[in-house]
């Protein structure tokens, strides 16, 4: 690679202003080179610094932050340039994208104008309005967005979060950049937007040539886009390498539990997780920062922070680099068991039939003098799912398919608009009270934001306990269970006198756990319980997760968008598309040989953790955007973005006017899907199939 | 959106009949103009206290829903009824409205543009002298009721005008009886009128508006959309200006009509401090003789501008914020 350097990061120092006005090092001494036209991923768990590395190089920390080293952008000095200057090279120079584009984009006007300010800006003269906002249209239909023209005049909370990303880059690319920094791009967008943005982001790229800092926590994303990869702890890079080296052959510890510690949808694996976590901004020691957590850590690690070595390219800030040389996660740390995928084959548990669930619109309720129907969108249209006792079922979709609301329905324990539940052999539409007490202990969830489901005023020991009063047991009985939920979740019996804001997220969750597991629940739903975690600790609460259901815990509802951690976790999996389920069966047959084209598509998005097997991988890029709660629609919801559809002929009158039902008719809990050209077990639609006889008439 | 407004104007005049009942049932209760009669020198007959009451309808002998029902009924066809001393309110309304609107409407756009401003400088020197100036400023007048306040302004201008020698500040009345000159001339002499009653009024408005502006602001200038602009090319003062002022002002439009309710009640006050002959003074004047009618119209007035301040409100907030303007 001889391309110009168009980036040069020197002993860049980032620190905030602390409480106790001792200022917290976020960014200590990070150096990195971009050259034209390459990709540099950026990877680290949250608190390592990669968003404050981001900021500075564009002068955009919030203020209080303090900046020194070099930033040499073009070789010009970025760091201590007056803002005056800085702003012409922002935007024009170097440009950013955002993790967030609804609140990265001013609400209040339309994203049109707003490329074209960032086009006129930098204009002397500035041309016309009307020329700039053409442009911009033209910008807009570069990165793939469908009616430019509309969507140009539409504001940002009317277009959902991928065409929203877009855009945001489309206004990156407007002046041409040198430079593009992408702060966490994908991070809020479901896997198959996420594909359809990285290829935006590629394509905009290489139409601009500029260099791209691409900083992400998510290895699958890495993988697959970046020429070079940096990883950050605790405020430095600790490694740099080229990518299919640094996931081949890391030569830092860190690394190698980091890579061990992403489950993978290709394959259940023991994962890694890394025990304890990584230092609180300042408290970092003499030495090497990941030593305390390191198996490998000797003396010399203590002694001092280790600098940069290696060759060709493949650094590392390591002085054990050699002694990992050919080890795998698995021999440095703690690895969990893989799934022992047994067919748990208990009697149902939990049965959803037909489920379905609306909600009136904004401003159709209320007071008024004569009664109109309410209008409504449907949230669920027909979910069917069953959970039997000891296994664990994920139910998998992207946002707004309804898995939260199915989970909802479900815990409300109440008479459902149709359709039926039933847990435990109760109907929930005709509980005594009685029941409804006995069956709401039995059922417990657990959600995604621990901290907002914890009481920041309780003690641990009363949150845990909080259930169990609620349930009547004699104190003494709680007095003893309370460390004993704590033991089983990985927690101190210590931790009891704590309170939760005193604890990391994933303790967080554990604490959440212990609550939930306090009384005994024979069903236990999640909602997104690791979405929010990083990977290394992610992987530390599957592994609880695993072991709770091989000791015969409580039968699991698991909701997650994320695939891989499906195959880690799961008996059975249920999709979902737009409120109804599609396909549900065994983990390994619906992950083997899915049979619904939007299971198909959903899988094939999920990016893997493996720069060889990323770029061999056929990705199918939906068109179009996954649909919210919509209005009652006949057919198949999914036809609009289904390849198979598109490929038919006079068949797809079918998929339009009929619901596809259910079939794949067998035994409760085999593969099932809805779809009326359904992919055999060959990968092959039906539809290339000779006809069967009995074709059902078409209405 | 129009059929929205629409809507939001439907149950401002649900919520007008409502407020116009309440405040003719409890001056009823509340008032007693048989004793302002009865305490006439010379003490008139009770046949007489009697007959005049009925002239009024407000005789206290009949209930008083029905009362209610022939004050609308007349409301209904323009004629508010009779004063206590036998005028007429509609006249009355018609002399004090335009005081009470101007001061209002002043007082308004002076309290609601400085609030703002200061605010806004106060949030971009954060911390700094101005912004803990600022800060004393407003928690000192907010801890001031309008009445001291006025008070103050008005002994501050007494000495003022003492120590000039001749009179500088005027602080009684709306205009200087029996001027003679050109418009000009009249102009001057309204504006030097006005001048410490507006004050009054607006300063009040200062310190709140102020306060809200600056939380408003400090929250935008840590938004992610701010960042963009700069990451855009902006300058940090003009992405606030071109980028931040707008969303800012969105939360203070609802301040805003809850904010006029508070102004008004300080209007009354000043009225009668600085002898505007306003409807703020008829209230007080007319709620010391028992003058229910008066009163009522008062009410009518204060709910009216209320509910349209309200209303106004409902529009900015959607002229500022597209997010409110679907359906």
């Amino acid at each position: 690679m001889t391309a110009a350097k168009v980036l040069d990061v020197e002993d860049l120092h980032v620190s905030y202003a602390g409480s106790s006005r001792t200022p917290l090092p976020v960014v200590r001494g990070v150096g990195f080179s971009l050259r034209r036209g390459e990709v540099l991923g950026l990877v680290g768990e949250s608190g390592a610094g990669k968003t404050a590395t981001a900021l500075a190089l564009l002068g955009l920390l919030p203020p209080g932050a303090r900046v020194s080293g070099s930033v040499r952008l073009l070789g010009t000095e970025l760091v201590g340039l007056p803002v005056r200057d800085l702003a012409r090279l922002r935007g024009r120079r170097i440009a950013m994208v955002f993790q967030d584009p609804l609140a990265a984009f001013n609400p209040a006007q339309h994203i049109g104008d707003q490329i074209a300010e960032a086009l006129r800006i930098h204009q002397r003269p500035q041309s016309a309005r009307e020329l700039a906002r053409g442009r911009a249209r033209e910008l807009l239909e570069g990165v793939g967005v469908p009616d430019p023209s509309r969507i140009a005049r539409s504001y940002p909370h009317e277009l959902s979060g991928g065409l929203r990303q877009r855009a945001m880059i489309a206004m990156a690319i407007a002046n041409d950049p040198d430079v593009i920094v992408a702060d966490e791009p994908t991070s809020a967008l479901d896997a198959t937007v996420q594909a359809q943005v990285l290829d935006a982001l590629e394509n905009a790229r290489r139409a601009t040539g500029a260099a791209l800092l691409l900083v992400s926590h998510d290895l699958g994303v890495i993988a697959g886009a970046a020429d070079r990869v940096a990883v950050m702890y605790a405020g430095r890079i600790v490694e740099t390498a080229p990518v299919d080296a640094l996931f081949a052959r890391p030569r830092m510890p860190y690394t190698l539990g980091l890579l061990g510690s992403v489950p993978r949808l290709d394959a259940a694996v023991a994962l890694t997780p890394i025990p304890g976590g990584p230092p609180a901004p300042g408290s970092a020691g003499p030495g090497c920062s990941f030593a305390p957590r390191c198996p490998l850590a000797t003396e010399a690690c203590r002694a001092g922070e280790p600098e940069p070595a290696g060759s060709e390219g493949h650094l590392a800030a390591c002085v054990r680099q050699d002694a990992l040389a050919g080890r795998a996660a698995a021999d440095l740390f703690p690895a969990s068991a893989p799934l022992r995928r047994t067919s748990p084959g208990g009697a149902p548990l939990l049965r959803v039939a037909g489920l379905t669930k609306s909600f009136p619109l904004p401003g159709s309720s209320g007071f008024r003098l004569r009664r109109k129907p309410a209008e409504v969108r449907l949230a669920l249209e027909g979910v069917d799912l069953e959970v039997r006792r000891g296994e664990t079922v994920a139910l998998v979709g992207e946002s707004g398919s309804g898995k939260t609301s199915t989970l909802m329905e479900i815990i409300a324990l109440g008479a459902p608009e149709s359709g039926t539940v039933e847990i435990a052999g109760y109907d929930t539409s005709v509980l005594s009270r009685a029941d409804a007490r006995r069956l709401r202990g039995s059922v417990q969830i657990l959600v995604q934001d621990p901290m907002a489901s914890l009481d920041p005023r309780m003690r641990v020991a009363d949150i845990v306990a909080e259930p169990l009063h609620a349930q009547r047991v004699p104190k003494e009985t709680i007095a003893a269970r309370v460390p004993e939920l704590l033991r089983r979740v990985g927690l101190d019996v210590q931790d009891a006198e704590r309170r939760p804001h005193q604890f990391s997220g994933g303790q967080r969750q554990r604490i959440a756990l212990a609550r939930a597991l306090a009384v005994r629940p024979e069903l236990l739903l999640l909602d997104e319980p690791v979405s929010a975690l990083d990977v290394s600790v992610q992987a530390g609460i599957l592994d609880l997760l695993r072991r709770l259901r091989d000791e015969r815990g409580p039968a699991c509802l698991f909701v997650t968008h994320d695939l891989a951690v499906v195959r880690q976790i799961a008996d059975r999996v249920v999709v979902m598309y737009g409120g109804r389920t599609v396909e549900s069966g065994p983990v390994t047959d619906v992950f083997g040989s899915p049979r619904h084209p939007y299971t198909r598509a959903l899988l094939s998005a999920v990016p893997l953790p493996d720069p060889a097997a990323e770029r061999a991988r056929a990705r199918i890029v939906l068109p179009g955007e996954p649909p919210g709660a919509g209005e009652r629609s006949t057919g198949c919801r999914f036809r609009g973005r289904c390849a198979v559809y598109t490929a038919l002929g006079e068949e797809r009158r079918r998929c339009e006017r009929e619901t596809p039902a259910t079939n794949g008719a067998g035994p409760p809990g085999e593969h099932t899907s809805a779809c009326h050209f359904p992919y055999d077990a060959k990968g092959v639609p039906a539809r290339l199939r000779p006809e069967p006889e009995e074709h059902p008439p078409v209405r | 959106m129009v059929g929205r407004l629409s809507k939001r104007l439907a149950h401002g005049a649900l919520l007008l009949l409502f407020a116009v009942f309440l405040s003719y049932v409890i001056s009823s209760a509340a008032l007693s103009p048989r004793a302002y009669f009865e305490d006439r020198q010379p003490r008139p007959s009770a046949a007489t206290v009697d007959h005049e009451l009925a002239l009024l309808g407000t005789d206290d002998r009949t209930p008083v829903l029905e009362r209610f029902g022939h004050w609308s009924w007349r409301a209904v066809h323009g004629d508010l009824g009779r004063t206590v001393d036998g005028g007429s309110v509609n006249a009355e309304f018609g002399r004090r409205i335009g005081v009470s609107t101007r001061l209002l409407l002043v007082g308004t756009l002076v309290g609601t543009g400085l609030g703002v401003l200061a605010g806004l400088w106060a949030a971009v020197r954060r911390h700094r002298l101005p912004d803990r100036a600022l800060t004393v400023f407003s928690f000192l007048v907010l801890s001031v009721p309008t009445f001291v306040l006025a008070l103050l302004f008005k002994e501050g201008a007494l000495w003022f005008n003492q120590s000039a020698g001749h009179t500088v500040i005027r602080y009684t009345g709306e205009r200087t009886p029996g001027l003679t000159g050109s418009l000009a001339t009249h102009l001057k002499d309204r504006a030097a009128h006005l001048a410490l009653p507006a004050a009054t009024v607006a300063l009040g408005a200062v310190a709140s508006y102020s306060r809200y502006q600056r939380g408003a602001t400090l929250d935008v200038l840590g938004s992610d959309h701010l960042r963009t602009a700069q990451a855009k090319g902006l300058t940090p003062g003009r992405a606030l200006l071109r980028h931040g002022l707008r969303t800012s002002l969105i939360p203070l439009t609802t301040f805003f009509s809850f904010g006029f309710l508070t102004l008004f009640t300080g209007a009354v006050f000043t009225e009668e401090i600085f002898g505007w002959p306003g409807m703020g003074s008829w209230f007080m004047d007319s709620a010391q003789k028992g003058d229910i009618n008066s009163v009522v119209a008062v009410n009518l007035f204060a709910a009216v501008t209320v509910l349209l301040a309200g209303f106004v409100a409902d529009v900015l907030h959607a002229v500022l914020d597209p997010r409110v303007r679907t359906r």
